[in-house]
């Protein structure tokens, strides 16, 4: 049983198709069996969580009621994106378990949007955002040692509070993009195969059958590793304790108390008054 | 790459009596059995070693599936009943004549007198390059190789291509549509009934196969209501070589007039599309108009409306427009003879 479906091309040669179909149980499995291990060590061997926190009266003073996380538009790609990866999820995968409808057009123009939303986060992350607040830094690197070592029993400073984001956040930042890009890239060339109302011109022969071969596989494994990945990041989505996290997401932004309970105001800088009452620099700074 | 070696790969032969049996040994071999009618599409996968079933199922034991019957209201033809005894049957020749047409001019007598209804609407795709054994989308692969700048393509799809570029091959399923016919499934849960154009599946909805039996399911006959019997009928097959070949394109309409004007009408073609085409809009739009040629113009033009050729069969698009155009002047000169 291979991970790969090969086939004998007119040539002769021996090219990898596409993945094989099974692994669609697979990641999906792998996703619920992540949610089942990670809601019983929440639920049974956890520790409450536990932060070193040495803010200043003015420090706490100057966090507003309600701290802006995330702008208009940053949750505007969010939810395009929610939406566009959704569609592509469905319209790849149902027909392959036995739902058959007609995916091919759905599935590419889900793709463009996909593409166009990416873009225009790259960019505006780029140029507007702080961009290196989604990536991991030394702190994140000696709490998260600090975080397992306490996990485990033995003694260690407690971690730091997050700064905009948590390192498991930046993880999957990371991993979603490096998956995400995958089936970007590969989607896009593929588009020159498929009938796409004259968006792109039908040319098969850009590449050869093994280089087509593996873009396909390539899209094929991003694709199930996705579903994974969207099942995992709706459980964290509904959990709890992280939907002051979500609510940020809908609503914009998130509650003094759990700011000053889960974020380092000295790593994620509020400045005060830069808009009138209540604004905080996030998305937009 | 298909490699013929008249050997054929391994399987169990099952050959049950009863259409009851059948369908149980279908359902308990599910995707694992092959159905084969008369045959002549089977033996080609097999040869060529593309399909490697567990179990073939031959259905020429079953009596029951074979022979004419008139009913109440119409004619049950069995689905293992030959192309030729339709062909010459007196019931379907004066009563349902496009039907007889149909079939008689399926390949060639040999072919005639071993296949079988059933086997001549179920059959897969000729598309060559699917046939070969290339691993093209139909065949669960990721490319169609005719639909490439240098893909021949002269016979393949001018309506409904998506992805897969391959036509539908029969010639009765035309006849079947116009006459209003209605597919008898045995299924696991009991007997189905199906329009004619709904037996069949385009690319779009799922790419490897051409109708809607799934495995555990038959095929047992096909019902011919009498509401087309006597009608004006017409058929026309166009082909490469008269005396043995698939269609290039094909016609088949029912047409009730009355007073020169079209009361009613019924019209398929097929080979231009995965999958046999209705034309509802023609029908629609020749209601109450003469039948004449201006008429048939008009219809021809509609017909072809959202046709898109490949490079190689641009000339399915005024070949349809004609056929259309013929099949409703070509009933109004039969009427004036």
């Amino acid at each position: 049983m291979g991970l790969v479906q090969w086939a004998t091309s007119p040539w002769g040669n021996s090219v990898p198709i596409h993945i094989a179909w099974y692994l669609i149980w697979v990641c999906a499995i792998a996703g619920l069996l992540f949610m089942i291990v990670h809601a019983l060590y929440v639920g049974i061997f956890a520790k409450p969580k536990k932060f070193a926190v040495n803010d200043t009266p003015s420090v706490i003073a100057g966090v507003p009621e309600q701290v802006i996380r995330h702008s208009f538009v940053a949750r505007a790609f969010h939810w395009v994106m929610a939406i566009s990866m959704f569609a592509l999820l469905i319209t790849a995968f149902l027909p392959k378990v036995g739902v058959k409808f007609d995916w091919v057009t759905y599935h590419w123009i889900a793709g463009l949007v996909l593409s166009a939303s990416v873009i225009f986060h790259i960019v505006h992350a780029s140029f507007w955002l702080d961009f290196w607040s989604i990536w991991p830094d030394k702190i994140d690197l000696r709490d998260a040692k600090r975080r397992m070592m306490r996990a485990l029993g033995k003694d260690a400073p407690p971690p730091a509070r997050f700064a905009k984001y948590p390192l498991e956040n930046k993880f999957y930042h990371f991993v979603i993009l490096c998956s995400g890009l995958a089936v970007i890239v590969t989607g896009l060339f593929m588009m020159k195969r498929v009938n796409t109302l004259g968006i792109f011109s039908r040319n098969p022969y850009i590449f050869g059958d093994m280089t087509w071969g593996m873009m396909y596989v390539l899209h094929g494994l991003a694709g199930v590793g996705l579903i994974a990945l969207i099942m995992v990041h709706v459980y964290f989505g509904v959990r709890p304790e992280k939907l002051p996290i979500t609510k940020s997401m809908i609503f914009g932004h998130m509650s003094r108390e759990f700011y000053l309970e889960e974020h380092d105001p000295e790593r994620w800088l509020i400045e005060k008054a830069k808009k009138g009452p209540g604004y905080a620099p996030s998305d937009a700074d | 790459m298909a490699v013929i070696r008249d050997i054929m790969p391994a399987f169990d032969l099952l050959q049950p009596t009863s259409a009851s049996d059948a369908q149980k040994l279908l359902q308990q071999y599910g995707g694992d059995a092959w159905i084969m009618a008369g045959g002549l599409d089977s033996f080609d996968w097999l040869k060529d070693r593309l399909r490697k079933p567990k179990v073939v199922v031959d259905l020429s034991g079953i009596s029951e599936l074979s022979g004419v019957r008139e009913s109440g209201d119409g004619v049950e033809i069995g689905a293992m009943t030959t192309l030729t005894e339709i062909a010459h049957h007196p019931l379907i020749k004066s009563q349902y004549g496009v039907l007889a047409q149909a079939v008689e001019v399926v390949a060639s007598p040999q072919i005639r007198n071993q296949g079988t209804l059933g086997g001549n609407v179920s059959q897969d795709t000729r598309c060559w390059y699917y046939r070969d054994g290339w691993p093209c989308y139909r065949a669960g692969g990721n490319i169609c190789y005719a639909d490439t700048p240098v893909g021949r393509n002269r016979e393949h799809a001018i309506f409904g291509a998506n992805r897969c570029v391959a036509v539908h091959p029969s010639d009765s399923v035309p006849a079947l549509i116009a006459l209003d016919a209605k597919f008898v499934i045995q299924t696991p849960k009991g007997q189905k009934l199906v329009n004619a154009e709904d037996y069949f599946v385009g690319p779009d909805i799922d790419i490897t196969r051409l109708n809607i039996i799934q495995p555990g399911e038959l095929l047992t006959s096909i019902r011919i209501p009498n509401t087309w019997a006597g009608s004006k009928f017409y058929f026309e097959k166009v082909r490469d070589r008269n005396v043995w070949d698939f269609p290039l394109l094909n016609v088949a309409s029912a047409m009730k007039v009355s007073g020169g004007n079209i009361e009613n009408m019924r019209i398929a073609v097929n080979a231009v599309s995965p999958r046999p085409m209705r034309l509802k809009a023609v029908e629609d739009a020749v209601r109450g108009k003469p039948a004449n040629a201006e008429t048939g113009e008009m219809a021809g033009k509609l017909a072809v409306q959202g046709a898109v050729p490949l490079q190689f069969n641009a000339y399915k698009i005024p070949l349809m427009r004609n056929l259309v155009k013929r099949a409703i002047g070509g009933v109004q000169e039969a009427q004036w003879a």
